[in-house]
């Protein structure tokens, strides 16, 4: 039943990274011509490469480029482009792209602009709900803005409250004030995150509950009037307020509940007339009460978790209904087949307050045969290669690891064995903190949360007790590492400890500090730990020494980046892999060790200076000047922010004592390690 | 493809007795060498330890990339040469990969006479800065020496070949642009002050590291000045006020790290060009080896079952297989490197001698680097041979061998002895690199030839005066020689003179030449011009 109005057979995809490349996958099993765009920062991204034309927008900066409405429309005109999908992000969501691309007759897939209007001012949004009968989170959603006011709301309310940006999303411009005095702070703070985002300043505010679930509901409606709801999905466990595991269905919920909740939000995008894949929002309390929070008039990242528990293609679904068509199936032909997560990989480094990282991907692969994983229930849905670069420019996100079981616990077993295998190099990823999150005995037991993160912060970075048997582990899969990477063909690079008439003898030095690979810091030598080896011929087992320990050690390659360590009789079987700076990255479905295998020469001998000064975390823009050199200061107190990958960074003072000076001003460009200031600590 | 096929039963009684014979013998040589990693004894270890030095052999470990191999020459130097024991001559030398480069590693042992130089000493640095030429390796020195041992000045110091040629070697190496870096790790008195001064670059450790033309006695002898060592020539004196030395170390490691980048920094690139294959084990074990060849010179094999186990895929190309058949010739690959090989299977006859000239030829021709198994009594005797010539056709095995410019490496697998040493590039002939096996002999002639020569001539003499020599007084006469003659042909006293660049574990020969011809690689392989070939 489609009408021949809105057929197409070009579609040009408004976006970048994992989700240009999930949404071409579908649109070329259709038999659809794909378009990508990019900007000059990813012309020769993944995208670009699969998509059959590609067209360039302009420069890095996603305001000249992703964001720029009349260059994607004429990239469709050229290309003969007769529908844009907007993916998440970027154009996904504006509402005047919408309307050019009707004037310009073009389809765009997804709902119309007056849908987006209606859902994109959160505060409008919330009372129209209201008035739908849509229950809401107690909070202050007014036009009035002044600082006073919005005090003395937050007040009213009752710490701790959510300070958001009205045209926010996705973690920005967003802050919770724990008490009165910091509202201040935070509100400047969100204003000029929220500014920087979005170019408008206004906040609301809202109660913060703190215990809630985070749940929401995937509807798709068609533009012949059908509107069901592909059930639920559980994205409790965020930091920022970003995503990081998602799963489906959620844990715990009842049919009924299940029910409510579907009902309540088709419900809602009816109210506002919705066309295509949308989602809607919900906080759920402990005791089965749930707030709407919002609508994302889009496709979600973490849609791949309903596509795999409900067996339907999404993006086709959305394809199928811009062109027309009524909604492949009724809300009585869908079904919840077992159990999905997806984890987030993000290139951040998790141990640094998830500070995004950059760097050239090296390695980037997923051994399922190694990890002796089933491909039909692993999906990796990637905008990278092995390779490519990643830029400070956009969002960190760098895949998604979906994954499906018969239920909860499989798919979970699976998740962590395919997180094991996930062989990512060159860029900090918090690959190894999701492995963290995954293995929790808290979230195994679904004690599902939006402050998980937050709540279980001490085991969650604990860093993992190094055994005697890793550092074994260790230093055999570094030698057997390095002679399979050396490409020539020379005995000098077998790396087997051959001595004439003697036993083979290596001498390693291991490390398990100094995880910041960026900056490669040589660790001290206390930190260091010596594994000493020998064996008489090359067919025997090592006689490997740590400390006063003796362990009889023997290593296998088995396929991919498996390897078996025999150590004293006790088979282990191991996803390892040398990463770069020779970091050993040893990795089971437990979790994972990751030790500096060091030349012993590495370790600095030089004399430290004292830490005197202070230093860019990573490229970026010095946004203000907080205090007065030679002003007095205390330890922790803010000196200088930064914004860099659109997150502000706050330098604060090392100690008591002063600045003695600004290396920047701001607005100043600074590159990663350049010294900011000088600070003289108090004597 | 032409493999090997093997002949050879490991079940059979003679095979089980060659093979415990041979390990006796390759277990003995582990554990001498392992007395002799020890280095000077115990008291000397501990007060070296006390001075938080690195012994020599960590030192080296710490120097060279991460379980890379070492390839250590001529460890039984000095071996029972001396009254009193100098272990390896006091000074360990080797090939060992420094940040990916091949280098020629000449390291002072303290605890050994205080690493003085004994005559042995000097001929084995001076041999290792010559292998360090004919490879083109960097060297690196790792000096912690007292200078000549003074009681032998004479044996050490005025000759061409004494104490002086190390800093002609180093001034001349460096001048061929190899690199040429030392590492001051402790005293560095009067000429080994010179070690240091004359390296492109050298790295000083504070408080352990001297360098002096004069230690404090003399100077207080000379002037009356009373200094301390470091005052006199320490790190802070070298790196900070004189510039003999370039980089300062907090300690021994520190040092070899600093080392380490040095030779990072070197710009360096191998030479040598091969078409290589992709390496493969051999499909015969090379621990058969022990059964195959035993220790008695006597019991002859095939010599292609030792090649079936030393080179790649156990796969020989075979030349001129049935010519000159006591000789053995054809090409091969070990370790993915294309090499020549030139073996003793019998006796040399002229015909053996033409084909091993003609092969060589041909490996000179092509750029292929040669090896030898010698397992020689020598060239053929009698008047029939002598008739037909067999001296020149010696001469022109000789000649070839002697001015082939490709990389040779030479292994005594047996007998070594006459004329057929020089058939088969022995030391004379300047092979890169030359090995013993355990079982191997080496001597003019073997000591029973010796001995009988020698009672023939004795017998004549007394025959001629009327006298007579009953078969006991022959044999008493005899007994000495053959003595004397297995003494002195044994692969331990040899190597303790360096005629030899170690005594190596038969098992372990594939990977010796691999790492040789792979250090080997670093220089380019040169044209061959021979000379006149007497036809």
């Amino acid at each position: 039943m489609t009408t021949d109005l809105n057929k197409f057979d070009t579609l040009l995809v408004a976006n970048r990274g994992e989700i240009a490349c999930r949404v071409m996958r579908t649109a070329r099993a259709m038999g659809l011509r794909t378009v990508a765009v990019y900007s000059d920062a990813d012309a020769n991204a993944r995208h670009v490469r699969e998509a059959d034309e590609a067209v360039r927008l302009g420069p890095a900066a996603a305001r000249d480029s992703y964001l720029k409405v009349e260059a994607v429309i004429e990239a469709a005109k050229r290309t003969g482009a007769g529908a844009i999908h907007p993916g998440y992000g970027f154009l996904s969501e504006n509402g005047p792209f919408v309307d050019a691309l009707e004037k310009a007759g073009i389809t765009f897939v997804g709902p119309p602009a007056s849908a987006i209007a209606a859902m994109g001012d959160k505060s409008a949004a919330k009372a129209r709900m209201h008035d739908a009968g849509v229950p809401l989170v107690p909070g202050y959603h007014g036009d009035d803005q002044d600082d006073a006011l919005l005090k003395a709301e937050a007040d009213k309310i009752g710490y701790p409250v959510l300070l958001k940006a009205s045209a926010g999303g996705g973690g920005k411009g967003m802050r919770v004030v724990e008490s009165a005095a910091g509202f201040q702070a935070a509100l400047d703070g969100c204003r000029r995150e929220s500014q920087a985002a979005f170019g408008d300043q206004r906040m609301l505010i809202e109660k913060y509950l703190t215990q809630p679930r985070h749940v929401e509901v995937q509807v798709f409606c068609d533009s012949h009037g059908n509107g069901v709801y592909l059930f639920e999905r559980d994205c409790s466990v965020q930091r920022r307020h970003q995503k990081v595991l998602e799963e489906a269905p959620a844990p715990g919920m009842s049919a009924e509940l299940r029910r409510e909740m579907g009902e309540a939000a088709v419900r809602a995008a009816r109210e506002i007339g919705y066309v295509g894949a949308g989602t809607v929002e919900f906080l759920l309390d402990v005791d089965g009460s749930f707030f709407f929070m919002e609508m994302n008039t889009r496709l979600q990242v973490e849609h791949p978790v309903t596509e795999m528990i409900t067996g339907q293609d999404l993006v086709e679904w959305q394809l199928r209904v811009a062109m027309g068509e009524r909604l492949p199936l009724a809300q009585d032909e869908l079904t919840i087949t077992g159990h999905s997560f997806e984890a987030r990989l993000y290139a951040e480094d998790p141990e640094q307050d998830f500070l995004p990282a950059t760097g050239t991907l090296t390695r980037f692969a997923l051994d399922l045969e190694g990890a002796g994983l089933d491909a039909n229930k692993v999906r990796l849905d990637s905008g990278v290669e092995s390779g490519d670069a990643v830029s400070m420019h956009y969002d960190p996100m760098l895949a998604k690891l979906i994954v499906h079981g018969g239920d909860r616990d499989q798919a979970l077993a699976t998740l962590n064995r395919a997180l094991a295998a996930l062989d990512v190099q060159g860029v900090v990823t918090n690959r190894a903190f999701l492995q963290r999150l995954a293995t929790h005995p808290a979230f195994k037991g679904c004690e599902l949360d939006t402050r998980f993160i937050e709540k279980h912060e001490a085991t969650l970075f604990a860093s993992r007790e190094v055994t005697t048997e890793a550092y074994a582990s260790a230093a055999l899969i570094g030698l057997k590492q390095l002679s399979r990477e050396c490409e020539s063909d020379s005995p000098w690079d077998r790396h087997d400890g051959f001595r004439l008439n003697a036993p083979h003898t290596i001498r390693l030095a291991l490390c398990a500090t100094g995880h910041d690979l960026t900056r490669a810091q040589a660790p001290d030598a206390e930190d260091v730990v010596i594994v000493e080896g020998r064996r008489e011929t090359a067919a025997d087992p090592w006689q490997l020494v740590i400390g006063d320990e003796t362990l009889t050690a023997r290593i296998q390659h088995l396929e991919g980046d498996a390897v078996a360590v025999t150590l004293n009789g006790h088979r282990r079987r191991l996803q390892a892999r040398l990463a770069d700076n020779g970091v050993v990255v040893m990795a089971d479905a437990a979790g994972e060790t990751r030790l500096f295998w060091r030349r012993i020469d590495a370790i600095d001998h030089g004399q430290h200076e004292a830490e005197s000064t202070l230093t860019a975390p990573m490229h970026g823009t010095v946004v203000a000047l907080l205090v007065e050199p030679g002003q007095k200061v205390e330890k922790g107190m803010p000196l200088m922010v930064m914004e860099a990958m659109k997150m502000e960074h706050t330098m604060s003072a090392p100690a008591d004592g002063h600045v003695e000076s600004f290396h920047f001003a701001a607005g100043d460009t600074v590159g990663q390690g350049d010294v900011l200031l000088e600070f003289a600590p108090e004597e | 493809m032409s493999i090997l096929q093997t002949q050879i039963n490991p079940r059979s009684e003679g095979f089980q007795a060659n093979e415990a014979a041979m390990r006796a013998e390759v277990m003995k040589l582990r554990e001498l060498t392992a007395a002799i990693a020890q280095g000077g004894g115990e008291k000397a270890r501990a007060r070296h330890e006390s001075r938080d030095k690195l012994f020599v052999r960590d030192r080296i470990d710490h120097l060279i990339d991460e379980g890379s191999p070492f390839l250590e020459f001529s460890a039984l130097a000095a071996h029972e040469v001396y009254d009193s024991a100098v272990p390896a001559a006091g000074v360990v030398t080797g090939i060992g990969r420094v940040s990916g480069v091949e280098c020629v590693i000449v390291a002072n042992d303290a605890t050994v006479k205080g690493g003085t130089y004994f005559p042995l000493t000097v001929k084995k640095h001076i041999r290792a800065q010559e292998i360090a030429r004919k490879h083109r390796l960097p060297c690196i020195y790792l000096v912690d020496s007292g200078g000549a041992f003074l009681p032998r000045q004479d044996e050490v110091f005025p000759d061409r070949d004494h104490f002086g040629r190390i800093f002609y070697n180093q001034a001349t190496l460096s001048a061929e642009g190899i690199p040429q870096i030392a590492v001051v790790m402790g005293s560095c008195t009067a000429g080994g002050a010179y070690v240091p001064a004359m390296a492109d670059e050298s790295i000083i450790v504070r408080e352990q590291g001297t360098i002096f033309l004069g230690g404090p006695p003399l100077v207080k002898a000379a002037t009356g000045e009373s200094i301390s060592a470091e005052d006199l020539g320490g790190a802070d004196v070298h790196a900070k006020k004189s510039g003999v030395a370039d980089h300062y170390a907090e300690n021994d490691a520190h040092a070899l790290q600093l080392c380490r980048a040095s030779v990072s920094r070197l710009n360096w690139q191998k030479r040598g060009q091969l078409k290589m294959q992709e390496p493969k084990a051999p499909r015969l074990d090379p621990s058969e080896l022990y059964g195959i060849v035993g220790t008695d010179l006597k019991k002859p094999y095939d010599v292609r079952e030792v090649i079936a186990r030393i080179v790649d895929d156990s796969d020989f190309d075979e030349f001129k297989r049935y010519y000159g058949d006591t000789l053995v010739t054809g090409f091969a690959h070990i370790h993915g490197y294309p090499v020549g090989i030139v073996a003793n299977n019998g006796v040399l006859f002229s015909e053996s001698a033409v084909k091993g000239a003609h092969f060589i030829e041909l490996c000179a021709q092509r750029k292929i680097p040669l090896i030898f198994l010698q397992n020689i009594t020598g060239f053929m005797v009698g008047s029939k041979y002598e008739h037909e010539g067999i001296a020149k056709h010696g001469a022109k095995l000789v000649t070839a061998v002697a001015c082939a410019r490709v990389p040779k490496f030479t292994v005594l697998i047996g007998g070594s002895f006459g004329a057929g040493n020089y058939g088969m590039c022995g030391r004379a002939y300047d092979p890169n690199l030359l090995f013993m096996w355990p079982n191997a002999r080496i001597s003019v002639m073997g000591g029973e030839q010796a001995a009988g020569v020698l009672a023939q001539v004795k017998r004549e003499q007394i025959e001629r005066e009327g006298a007579e020599w009953t078969k006991e007084e022959e044999e008493a006469f005899k007994a000495p020689t053959r003595e004397q003659y297995e003494h002195q042909g044994h692969p331990y006293y040899a190597s303790a003179r360096l005629w030899d660049d170690g005594v190596i574990d038969p098992a372990q020969t594939r990977d010796v030449l691999g790492l040789s011809l792979a250090a080997a690689m670093n220089a380019e392989v040169e044209e061959t011009k021979f000379g006149v070939f007497r036809m």
